[in-house]
């Protein structure tokens, strides 16, 4: 799948942080009874990882897994590995009531990196991103200015930010504003 | 601007992350009904002054519906409860009767 | 004359000089200046005309409360016009330009209005231009618009050259305001550990103490002050924001910061302004009070200024405002100014003191330093042009017959201090009258109430009343405690600090000066500055019977102005009760709005504009588009290609080749905007029974069927495509406008309605190019792309679908077809969207095939007679009306919108419902939403009409014009000829036909 290409083809920009595209990130929606034990092992014979608790988000070697809303789990591969990974938990999860389908090609994902990545968020988002109240392993579902989309941070000073296919491209502009040198307040402790 | 928070996911969500829904616990009336029950699932409702019953999406965030006892007035939230039911919880019934003592209680 | 001092001047640096050009003229000033200090500093007086008479205006206030000194800033893509002089810090190289004057600002044209002063009574306008109605457009209108105005509009070619943005914060304690009550509450609430938010207005803390001379724990203000600011910096849970003002306060523990990053020294890269959008526990308003005018004749003439903005000048900015100034009074502030005057070495010839006696310690302290105090004495006026001459004096108690006459070339006035209540009232924090202070001040047992069903804003300092230095900061130690206690933390019990001023004796009420004054003064006193409403307005207002204060503000435009009133609301609404026999808490204030001082558009806009104003979706072929000819139109958020242009073709002829050379060889479609929705589970088909009014549980795996879907009101509201793919998966296509729509109408039914049917759905609109490959070529352009399926009519029929690999690519092909023609609609992974594009282009060269844009879309299923969502439907349309009474199920107990259906006003035979349209004249197009007329009129005058144009083209295909429309008893009339009205008063004959215009058998895309 070499002529796949991800929406800002792998654009970055070095701002007051650096706002990189992700490149394509396979991902995989998982609809189902999040209190089932043979959903819960199916997730863990597919990725390795347990499921988060609420509003949490993991990582491992062989992927992520971020909780979505009570009844959804967003699963994170290789791209290639995508299809895959629905193969291996449609035959996991045979016979119960599930839905495991491939998005991967319906998100943009964005990575930035840099002590300001909370504030360059909380430009346009409602959450409370100060590190008192928004801390790694949380992944918040939001809106930037005018659109959806999630984040969370991967390390202290690197944000992960998914949101849709159609808007990256608006998005990833909107982040370089945002991310325009001198433009940070400088209001959240590092942390 | 109203801060909600929503029960399916334990966000306190700004209102712009929300969607509105309307009143909550509506019966639906289908094909068959009588015309004065469908008139009154599909057009009337109570615009109530004082503690209200309401449909919000957290829109922006997990996608859920919930529901939410508010006061129309001093926009005081009661609570708020998952959308899978037909009547608010008894217990915070209880608790907006202690609030707001002229509260006569749920009806549909 | 105004000048600068040699001494006083704490904020400013004598040793950084500053240039800036005012009206042309080059002139000087300091660091620390405000552009309204270092205008007094060079003796310019005079600063504006005002709005309505064109009166010539002076500065009267130090502040965000300035009236007059509005003045157009910067040039070019920085022009901005109503800019605040007193808020404006200066800058080298500095443009300002004067308002409201022609041809200049010392002579003015306008000024003859002045003169007219009689004839421009309260209510003028609504009384003179009644009638006649065209002499409003066209006579009253632009002489009042050319005389009238607030500065001038920015070049609307200009595009404003800063850049702006929001930025969300949240915090415990919200303290707005840096005073020092401010500081003692945000030095309280900060110590309990809460998180804390303190802004600040200005560029410095302190507010007024130090200009007061107030003492803090023995020692001046400003050591206090500074420790504070430091003790407050040093502590990880506070943030303070200088130059970042309070703008408003809403529900629930939001409030507006507006900071102003670059206007002080605009070299500074990065946003100009920021918005703040605060959420935070409580908030605590400390934003002090603002000094009232008195009401004598001539108050607005340059030279007459607040006595507290007089004091500022001097010992801020060491600026005079004059040699010989009159303080005017009816409170022991002003001796302040009185002394402080006295103090620099110039002169003050009286205090003119409305009360009839006055023995506070600043008064004996001024009458100590040989300072003339008249008491029981008023200005019955003000003399002098655009410069205060001299002051008439008269007694408090009359009507303003003068007795004396003392020269001076300004005046400093106090009529008294009003707390700034602004932010605690935005959202609902009640009032109460204090007679003896005579002011308003907040009730804190009436405050604006939050989530948790307590008040959320509190109020501290001068701003809650305290008009004196010691309450005000022991207040703020108080409430800083207690709104971090309500926050949830554990305030510290600690000693508030002490601060020591002059002790004031008690403040006169004085709403008129003199108490009686008559009907020739009333004239010449100005209550609004900024809108020229005088004292006999509001008195004439009152006597013309408008008792409310709302009322009387719209009627005399009280208050009205870009200053909202901060200065003339109190004196107006008490001349008001005054002129109704009425007590002032009776009448009341007029609603206070936010944003307290005005902020910039742009800041309100935030990083919304050029790309960023609204979001856009692209498809993954839409750089291709753009680079291809691709004449762009909105749909939904998306952008969809009208048409692709070719070299030296019009628009027109664009369309005309796509719709030809699809139905005679094969094109290429970007479909990927249509909504595809995943529908899976044991009870999907019983869902979908319930969301379409046909029967979707039926359909066979591997099969298409085209669906409809209504509201609850019976209303079409979505049609698509409903694929099987297993038994319990069903994928759902809606329109392009509806894919999030349709999305949440389900997932509203599932978690709402029928939260026990085991059905998940999931959004993959994005997920999927969806191309379609449509014309009779369409097959042999796959084949030649290379796929491992069959896509023979017989493997792959009309309305199925198989997955496989097409040009190396996962593909899954729909046979289904909106044109009418042999039509594959290829759904491939986004990220390969482009890589399948460019190989179907490339195997169809040999076919001639190119792209098609919606436009040409629109024809051809017009040409079949199709449907579309938004031309057909508006709303008001059912499937019935539509001829769709095929895919309405007689089966089903029930679907969505079925019981609207059976309404009497929805089986009305006499709806109007679809046929198709021919014209006599083939070439003649009938316009859109054209109504059919039947020739007779209605009782009220209009045409009666039948029917409406709903969609209408030209027809390359037929060569000839095509329409569509909803006609009463339409498709009873057959082959009738029915008139369509032009908007010129013409008609267009056309005739009833049925809406399918071409391949009735369907025989084209059966192949």
């Amino acid at each position: 799948m070499s002529d796949a290409v991800s929406v800002v083809n792998g654009a970055s920009f070095d701002g007051a942080v650096q706002v990189k595209d992700a490149g394509l990130v396979g991902m995989v929606t998982l609809r189902g009874d999040l209190g089932s034990e043979k959903l819960a092992s199916g997730v863990k014979s597919a990725i390795g990882l347990t499921l988060p608790e609420a509003r949490g988000v993991k990582a491992g070697t062989k992927g992520g897994v971020a909780w979505m809303s009570p009844d959804e789990l967003l699963l994170f591969c290789d791209y290639e590995q995508a299809d895959a990974l629905v193969g291996k938990l449609d035959k996991a999860l045979a016979g119960e009531h599930f839905l495991a389908v491939n998005v991967s090609d319906a998100r943009a994902s964005f990575t930035l990196t840099g002590s300001g990545v909370r504030e360059v968020i909380a430009k346009g988002s409602p959450a409370d991103l100060s590190p008192e109240a928004f801390k790694q392993g949380e992944i918040r579902r939001s809106r930037l200015g005018q659109v959806a989309v999630a984040f969370w941070l991967s390390a202290p000073d690197t944000m992960e930010l998914v949101c849709f296919r159609s808007v990256g491209e608006f998005v990833y502009d909107w982040l370089c504003v945002a991310a325009e040198k001198g433009s940070l307040p400088e209001i959240f402790n590092a942390g | 601007m109203l801060i909600l928070t929503c029960p399916n996911c334990g966000v306190a969500a700004d209102e712009t992350e929300l969607g509105s829904g309307g009143e909550a616990h509506l019966t639906r009336f289908g094909a068959g009904s009588s015309d004065a029950d469908f008139e009154n699932y599909l057009f009337m409702r109570k615009n109530a002054r004082g503690v209200h019953f309401e449909r919000w999406r957290h829109s922006y965030g997990c996608g859920k519906w919930f529901h939410a006892a508010r006061c129309t007035t001093t926009l005081e939230v009661f609570g708020t409860y998952p959308a899978q039911t037909t009547e608010p919880p008894a217990e915070l019934i209880e608790k907006i009767k202690q609030k707001r003592p002229d509260f006569e209680g749920f009806s549909k | 004359m105004s000048t600068r001092l040699t001494n006083h001047g704490r904020l400013i640096d004598r040793s950084a000089r500053l240039e800036f050009n005012w009206n042309g003229k080059r002139l000087k000033g300091f660091k620390g200046d405000t552009l309204a200090s270092a205008l007094l500093a060079n003796g310019e007086v005079l600063v504006g005309r005002s709005f309505k008479y064109h009166r010539p205006r002076g500065i009267v206030a130090s502040g965000p409360e300035e009236p007059n000194a509005l003045v157009g800033l910067g040039q070019g893509g920085k022009y901005e016009p109503n800019q605040r002089a007193t808020t404006t810090e200066l800058f080298n190289g500095l443009t300002a330009k004067s308002q409201n004057h022609w041809p200049s600002l010392e002579f003015d044209v306008g000024g003859v209005n002045r003169v007219m002063t009689r004839f421009f009574p309260a209510g003028f306008y609504y009384k003179t231009f009644m009638a006649p109605a065209f002499a409003w457009k066209h006579v009253f209108e632009p002489v009042i618009r050319k005389a009238a105005g607030l500065g001038a509009a920015p070049d609307p070619e200009e595009r404003d050259a800063d850049r702006y943005e929001y930025f969300y914060a949240h915090c415990d304690v919200l303290v707005i305001g840096g005073g020092i009550a401010g500081l003692a509450a945000a030095l309280q609430a900060g110590k309990s550990g809460a998180k804390v938010l303190l802004l600040e207005q200005e560029n410095h803390f302190g507010g007024r103490a130090p200009v007061d001379g107030v003492t803090v724990e023995g020692k001046p203000a400003q050591d206090w002050i500074d420790a504070t600011v430091e003790a407050l910096g040093s502590m990880e849970n506070v943030t303070i924001r200088t130059r970042t003002m309070g703008a408003g306060v809403y529900d629930h523990g939001y409030a507006l910061g507006y900071e102003r990053l670059s206007d002080h020294a605009p070299e500074i890269a990065g946003p100009r302004h920021r918005l703040w959008r605060i959420r935070a526990k409580r908030i605590l308003t400390a934003t002090g009070a603002i000094e009232r005018p008195l009401s004598f004749a001539g108050n607005d003439v340059p030279g007459v200024m607040l006595a507290g903005a007089v004091r500022d000048y001097m010992i801020n900015h060491g600026v005079s405002v004059g040699d010989r100034v009159v303080v005017a009074t009816n409170n022991d502030d002003a001796y302040r100014t009185a002394i402080a005057l006295k103090e620099a070495g110039l002169d003050v010839p009286a205090v003119i003191d409305a009360r009839s006696t006055a023995t506070g310690p600043l008064v004996e302290k001024a009458r100590a330093m040989g300072i003339r105090v008249e008491t029981g004495t008023a200005i019955s006026s003000v003399y002098g042009n655009k410069k205060v001459t001299s002051v008439g004096l008269c007694k408090q108690s009359g009507e303003g017959t003068k007795t004396d006459e003392l020269e001076c070339d300004a005046v400093a006035m106090s009529g008294g201090w009003s707390p700034v209540v602004h932010l605690w009232s935005h959202c609902g924090g009640k009032l109460n009258w204090d007679s003896e202070m005579a002011m308003f001040r907040p009730d804190p047992s009436r405050p604006p109430m939050g989530a948790d069903g307590e008040g959320f804003v509190l109020v501290a300092g001068t701003a809650n009343g305290h008009l004196d230095a010691a309450a005000a900061i022991a207040d703020g130690h108080t409430v800083g405690a207690q709104a971090a206690t309500e926050a949830g933390f554990d305030a510290k019990d600690s000693a508030a600090p002490v601060a020591e001023s002059e002790a004031e004796g008690p403040i006169l009420a004085v709403w008129s000066m003199p108490q009686g004054q008559n009907k020739k003064l009333q004239m010449k006193t100005f209550l609004d500055y900024q809108n020229d409403v005088k004292v006999s307005d509001v008195r004439l207002a009152a006597q013309e019977g408008y008792e409310s204060v709302e009322h009387t503000k719209r009627y005399t435009t009280l208050g009205m102005a870009t200053d909202q009133g901060k200065l003339s609301n109190i004196n107006g609404l008490a001349v008001l009760a005054d002129s109704l026999n009425a007590e002032i808490p009776q009448v009341g204030t007029t609603t206070f709005r936010p944003p307290y001082h005005p902020i910039s558009m742009g800041a309100i806009a935030g990083e919304a504009r050029g790309g960023l104003f609204k979001v856009l979706r692209r498809t993954p072929m839409h750089d291709w588009t753009d680079s291809n000819g691709g004449v762009w139109e909105p749909v939904a958020d998306w952008r969809r290609p009208y048409c692709y242009q070719q070299a030296g073709e019009s628009v027109k002829e664009a369309v005309n080749r796509e719709i030809l050379q699809t139905r005679n060889s094969v094109s290429i479609l970007d479909a990927s905007t249509l909504g595809k929705i995943i529908v899976k589970g044991p009870d999907a088909g019983k869902f979908l029974d319930m969301l379409y009014t046909n029967m979707m549980s039926t359909l066979k795996v591997g099969r298409c069927r085209y669906g409809l879907m209504c509201s609850e009101n019976g209303f079409l509201s979505d049609d698509g495509v409903v694929a099987r793919l297993d038994e319990n998966t069903f994928l759902c296509h809606t329109t392009s406008g509806g894919s999030d729509r349709i999305h949440a109408w389900m997932e509203e039914w599932l978690q709402t309605e029928w939260w026990d049917w085991k059905v998940y759905t999931a959004n993959v609109t994005e997920q999927y190019a969806q191309i379609g490959i449509v014309g009779p070529n369409a097959r042999k352009v796959l084949e030649k792309m290379g796929t491992d399926m069959d896509l023979s009519a017989e493997a792959l029929p009309f309305m199925a679908f198989a997955d496989g690999e097409i040009a190396g690519i996962k593909a899954r092909p729909y046979r289904i077809s909106f044109s009418g023609e042999l039509s594959y609609e290829v759904a491939v992974p986004a990220a390969q969207g482009q890589a399948f594009w460019d190989a179907a282009l490339a195997a169809g060269a040999e076919f001639g095939i190119t792209p098609y844009g919606t436009e040409a879309l629109h024809v051809m299923r017009a040409e079949k007679g199709f449907i579309m969502i938004g031309d057909e439907t508006d709303g008001t349309v059912i499937p019935q009306d539509l001829g769709l009474n095929w895919a309405i199920s007689k089966k089903k107990e029930d679907f969505l919108g079925k019981r609207a259906q059976q309404r009497p006003h929805m089986v009305d035979p006499k709806r109007w419902r679809l046929v198709g349209l021919e014209t006599e004249d083939p070439s003649v197009v009938i316009p859109d939403g054209a109504y059919a007329v039947d020739g007779t009129t209605r009782a009220n005058g209009v045409k009666h009409m039948i029917g409406r144009i709903t969609s209408t083209y030209y027809s390359p295909t037929l060569k000839r014009s095509i329409a569509m429309g909803l006609v009463e008893d339409g498709p009873e009339r057959m082959g009738d000829t029915i008139m369509f009205a032009r908007t010129d008063g013409t008609t267009i004959n056309a005739k009833i036909v049925d809406p399918v215009f071409l391949d009735k058998e369907g025989a084209r895309q059966n192949v």
